[in-house]
């Protein structure tokens, strides 16, 4: 075979790889959305589920899995970006640094259904919280913090040393070269890690089930009140999140229109993640371009 | 090496030896320099000349596994020993570096980089220093009308006069170059040379290069390293036209490196 015959070869698997990519995915959204959007109208949106009448909805499920995502990224953003830098930038290579390495790469490999154990342990029953939004968060923290704690340090290394010794050269001290340059400079790839690691929060279930749990209090959501049991920002209440929902009404739900609901919040499942990645990114370059000065 | 002139010393390096893990690197160099004067420093690839240049600011820390003994004076004060204040040194001993290495945001903010984190906060002030240091590197006219643009979108020769102005701000009374136009095409490094030549009026220069015809043009004393150790170091007249040491005459007629 000459080589020509080789690298058109080669393309068209390429070009058929990407196509099943893209095709699973045009597919996979089609059918999601062709089955669910016709569910969803304002009423499924604000009207509370129910366990046994049909014409419920989703409101409060989909109020909680918001709330965890952001209760979670409060937790693990500071954490993970804090670790992140002590990896790249204070950690002298060593036996120790490669040590730490290894153990958060075993964190981020745990199953999440073992990381829904251990929070069950920790933030349920040896806290005596019982199922909490906070015990839920602090779970997806575990899940969620290896991820963001790689994806700093990669975008820390990524960075080319000369600004850093330009940096330095000018007498700026370490902290500030890492927070006026080196942090900036990396701050797009970061903000891609944690959208990527938000998208799987949000679609979590298994770690939830045993810490957030499978229920809701009966919210009143003009009650602001963070101390109200019915309060929808109290955060020592139980919580079931959107997946959660979707994962209990398809086995135990015994409402007659399971099967509407379990579609219709699908759809809504990945039109939010869908809303939240692209303005995410939207932001990110945004902000890129306004630190890099880019047009 | 009998003809250095007495002039007052900002730099005084005693008997520097420097190891990368355990391997010799700088071998007992003794080295002074003199305010207001060019140095240059040449030698082949991996002679030290590089690694030397770094010791002055201490930049060679970045490094893990430096280890130095000896002395290195900055103004009667062994920056090796003595508590010494890196902020302080790294703000009166500025450095350029071989590529031009702007931060990825706008000129003006490059520029007001070090300043503003010094302390610096008045707009006036500020446009004032930036003006002044533009102008010092004679880049102020080409992009005077676009100080927010985005300082990566300059030319190689422009970038790495932007970092030289950069490294103006901070007002060092010594300025290291580490082969500071071995990036740049004849046009750009023939602009840079001009500056030095400017810059030796307010600043005492240390530059490495690779270029002798450079070391002849700009340069008032020439040091010459090989493998790790100062061969000469001498008028640069002196130097290029009867050197003390048959090295150093081999190196610049051509005959090895």
């Amino acid at each position: 075979m000459n080589s020509k015959t080789a690298d058109r070869i080669a393309t068209a698997i390429f070009g058929l790889i990407a196509f099943i990519i893209v095709a699973i995915l045009i597919g996979l959204f089609a059918y999601i959305l062709g089955n669910g959007l016709k569910h969803i109208s304002i009423e499924f949106l604000t009207t509370p589920s129910s366990n046994v009448l049909g014409g419920s909805g989703i409101r409060d499920q989909l109020f909680n899995s918001f709330y965890i995502l952001f209760l979670t990224m409060v937790i693990a953003v500071p954490l993970g970006v804090g670790g992140g830098i002590y990896m790249a930038e204070y950690a002298r290579p060593g036996k120790i640094t490669n040590l730490i390495r290894s153990f958060i790469e075993v964190l981020a490999s745990l199953p999440s259904i073992v990381i829904g154990m251990f929070g069950l342990l920790m933030f349920v029953n040896l806290t005596g919280w019982g199922y909490t939004i906070i015990g839920g968060a602090l779970a997806l923290t575990i899940f969620n913090l290896p991820v963001i704690v790689r994806v700093t340090e990669d975008a820390f290394n990524s960075i080319q040393g000369d600004q850093k010794e330009a940096s330095l050269s000018l007498g700026v001290t370490h902290w500030h070269t890492i927070k006026h340059v080196l942090l900036p400079s990396a701050f797009p790839s970061i903000l891609t890690g944690v959208i990527l690691a938000s998208g799987r929060v949000f679609g979590e279930a298994a770690a939830l089930l045993f810490t957030a749990g499978l229920s809701t209090p009966r919210l009143d959501y003009g009650n602001w009140n963070p101390f109200s049991d019915r309060s929808p920002l109290n955060i020592f209440r139980p919580a079931e999140t959107l997946a959660v929902h979707i994962w209990s009404v398809n086995t135990q739900g015994i409402i007659p229109d399971v099967v509407e609901k379990s579609a219709g919040a699908s759809a809504v499942l990945i039109i939010a993640v869908l809303i939240f990645n692209l303005s995410a990114r939207w932001i990110g370059s945004k902000i890129h371009k306004k630190i890099t000065a880019t047009k | 090496m009998s003809t250095l002139t007495t002039t007052e010393r900002v730099f005084d390096v005693k008997d520097l030896n420097l190891w990368y893990g355990d391997n010799l690197a700088l071998k007992s160099i003794n080295f002074p320099i003199h305010y207001n004067e060019v140095t240059a420093i040449i030698g082949p690839s991996g002679c030290g000349k590089s690694t030397f240049i770094k010791t002055l600011n201490l930049m060679i820390n970045m490094i893990p596994g430096v280890k130095m003994s000896g002395e290195i004076n900055y103004r009667g004060k062994n920056i090796l020993s003595d508590k010494v204040d890196l902020v302080e040194l790294r703000k009166n001993v500025g450095m350029v570096f071989q590529k031009g290495n702007p931060f990825p945001q706008s000129i003006y903010d490059n520029v007001a980089y070090g300043p503003r984190i010094h302390g610096l906060k008045k707009k006036q002030e500020l446009d004032e220093i930036i003006e002044k240091s533009l102008i010092d590197v004679a880049l102020w006219d080409e992009v005077k009308d676009r100080l927010n643009a985005p300082a990566m979108g300059l030319s190689g020769g422009q970038q790495q006069r932007l970092c030289i102005a950069r490294a103006l701000t901070t007002k060092p009374e010594v300025l290291l170059m580490d082969e500071p136009t071995s990036a740049l095409d004849p046009i750009s490094t023939s602009k840079i040379e001009e500056l030095i030549f400017e810059l030796k009026e307010k600043y005492t220069i240390v530059i490495v290069t690779h270029n002798m015809q450079q070391a002849s043009r700009v340069s008032d004393k020439t040091a010459f390293f090989l493998m790790g150790e100062l061969i000469e170091l001498d008028d640069t007249t002196k130097v290029f036209s009867q050197p003390y040491d048959q090295r150093t005459e081999d190196y610049i007629s051509g005959r090895f490196g």
